[in-house]
């Protein structure tokens, strides 16, 4: 009889319907009491950092009260500890993005440096005069300009997937006019975090796979906000951040196939990251050590940890479908907006929890101080997209951004204090 | 739930962030173009917020006849610009020199500035309650103080 109950009603963080009890949630969320300028925090800048839930607050001081050590060398039990709550953590990531195994998750600081990584070893290794690059116009800066100074040292040349009026990926000519003889490398993102649009790189990693061409994913965006599977995207490289998925900052993650990580240069060279040393030389440590050099983030790693726990609980699935109808709901209240100028895709299966907007009487620096008046915390400016945001002839957008404690009432705040800052900026208060 | 005290305050500080004549100075902007023939020409930008300003001025014997502002950003950052080119026209470049002078040192906190003496300009001051917001202010005065720094410097 027991087999017969949906696993969901044991788990406080989903109602009877099988969607998220976000009420619950959030009271894991310390900050979300806090008032901001006298009023309830309402927070919308998740595609910069998430909030951390007080799981994750505690694993961090846990360890730090309980068994803090350095891993991978103490005999001692602290030491035994801290490495298996350390490499705990690897095989939590392996398996929640349906990597084979957890040989292939390297930890590293950011999205950024795992990027990098990529570029400073596979990269150059691979990457020689006339190769090219395929990107899209839409990358964040992180996975554009560690290619543009490879191609520079390099002589390579890199390619860009343009976009369309709706910010979609303009695949008219793809994949003949993009994907040459030449092209060694695919490097796009899964979701822009300027607009919001979901790329179809499943089809086109497929398309570059066929082609022999080597494929990375900056899912920064995506892997924090719906399910992603290593091995379903069939991409050989996947990079993204703990701090926008409920963990620390400090963590981040490159998923490699562990064919291509085992024939790859280290990194960064020194402690921790070989095997054997002498005067004249050194043997790397196997994958995913050899990567590792010196003292890792050993405690934000281990809270990285209980961030993943608690998505998984929510199931990522849920996670997708709380945000989808978050978005749905804002966009039909903010497309009411006179002049509003709302960027990406209509079709809400198109974009992440991301809504990018202009207004044309109010430059988005001033929208973001008047919205931190009422509490509202927006992002403004370039979202490190300034090659997207000079096609879309902007100096910058208004960003508001959703996660897993975001409710209705906080976007009806969003909508009520864009009024009250359109209102001022007309002239029109009613003071 | 929050008390009328709080409220009125937020409103207020807001009122003087953005007062009417800053947002009057944003929505129809004097000086807005470029000088037939400009001594010196400055231009800046705030990369983090996307702020540009542009200023030219046309300096004869020793006075700013006249000064010219372009550029694109908020609202502050270009109602200041504007209210710039209104303030230094006439001055001689000594007098612009402690114009930027006290005007910095009044949007940086100093309270010793006698601000009435800034006309105008003392309506950008609201800023100083938004520190993130006091470079969108001095955009165009440090572009001023550029200029008038090269033009010491060339002067005969």
């Amino acid at each position: 009889m027991r087999d017969s109950i949906p696993t969901h009603l044991n788990n406080p963080y989903i109602l009877p319907d099988g969607s998220l009890n976000v009420e619950r949630i959030r009271q894991d969320f310390p900050i979300l009491q806090r008032k901001v300028h006298g009023r309830p925090l309402v927070y919308l800048d998740n595609a910069a950092t998430s909030q951390k839930p007080v799981q994750v607050i505690d694993a961090l001081a846990d360890f730090y009260r309980r068994y803090n050590a350095n891993i991978h060398r103490a005999i001692h039990c602290l030491g035994e500890e801290a490495t298996n709550a350390y490499e705990e953590t690897r095989a939590k990531v392996a398996r929640f993005i349906g990597a084979p195994s957890p040989d292939c998750i390297i930890f590293v600081r950011n999205t950024t440096e795992a990027i990098n990584l990529v570029a400073y070893t596979w990269g150059r290794s691979h990457i020689g005069p006339g190769d090219e690059i395929v990107l899209t116009e839409m990358e964040h800066h992180s996975n554009m300009v560690p290619w543009q100074r490879l191609a520079q040292e390099k002589g390579a040349r890199l390619r860009y997937i343009g976009i369309n009026h709706e910010q979609c990926l303009d695949l008219d000519g793809w994949p003949h006019a993009y994907l040459t003889e030449r092209t060694k490398l695919l490097a796009i993102g899964h979701v822009s975090n300027g607009v919001g649009t979901i790329h179809p790189v499943k089809e086109m990693v497929a398309e570059a796979r066929r082609r022999g061409i080597v494929t990375l994913i900056d899912g920064a965006q995506s892997v924090p906000h719906m399910p992603v599977n290593v091995q379903d995207l069939g991409c050989d490289f996947l990079a993204f951040s703990a701090h926008k998925m409920l963990g620390p900052t400090g963590v981040g993650v490159l998923y490699g196939r562990l064919e291509l990580l085992v024939e790859m240069e280290p990194f960064l060279s020194g402690g921790e990251m070989i095997s054997r040393v002498t005067l004249e030389g050194a043997q790397w440590a196997h994958v995913p050590w050899k990567f590792e050099a010196g003292t890792p983030n050993i405690a934000d790693v281990i809270a990285f940890g209980a961030a993943i726990d608690y998505l998984s609980q929510l199931g990522m699935e849920r996670v997708r479908a709380h945000e989808m109808e978050l978005t749905s709901y804002a966009l039909s209240r903010l497309r009411q907006l006179e002049e509003i100028v709302i960027y990406g895709p209509q079709d809400i299966s198109q974009r992440g929890g991301v809504i990018s907007f202009n207004l044309p009487s109010i430059h988005p620096h001033d929208l973001g101080t008047l919205l931190d008046r009422f509490g509202v915390a927006i992002r403004t400016g370039h979202h490190c997209n300034q090659p997207l945001m000079r096609r879309l002839g902007v100096a910058g957008t208004a960003r508001a951004s959703f996660y897993v404690y975001n409710t209705f009432q906080e976007v009806d705040t969003l909508i009520e204090a864009i009024d009250r800052a359109q209102a001022r900026f007309r002239g029109d208060n009613a003071r | 739930m929050l008390d009328r005290e709080t409220l009125r305050r937020q409103e207020e500080e807001l009122d003087e962030l953005y007062k009417e004549i800053v947002l009057e100075y944003y929505r129809n902007p004097r000086n807005r173009g470029s000088l037939p023939a400009p001594t010196v020409v400055k231009e800046g930008d705030n990369p983090l917020c996307g702020d540009e300003v542009r200023l030219e001025l046309a300096v004869d014997e020793g006075v700013i006849r006249d000064a010219r502002f372009q550029g694109q950003g908020c609202s502050i950052s270009q109602a200041s610009a504007s209210m710039l080119t209104e303030a230094v026209r006439g001055l001689s470049l000594e007098e612009a020199q402690q114009l930027y002078s006290k005007f910095h040192a009044a949007i940086t906190g100093d309270d010793t500035v006698d601000t009435a003496e800034l006309g105008d300009l003392e309506a950008l001051l609201g800023v100083r309650r938004f520190p993130v917001r006091v470079k969108c202010a001095t955009l165009a005065w440090h572009l001023l103080d550029e200029a008038l720094r090269e033009l010491r410097h060339t002067a005969p």
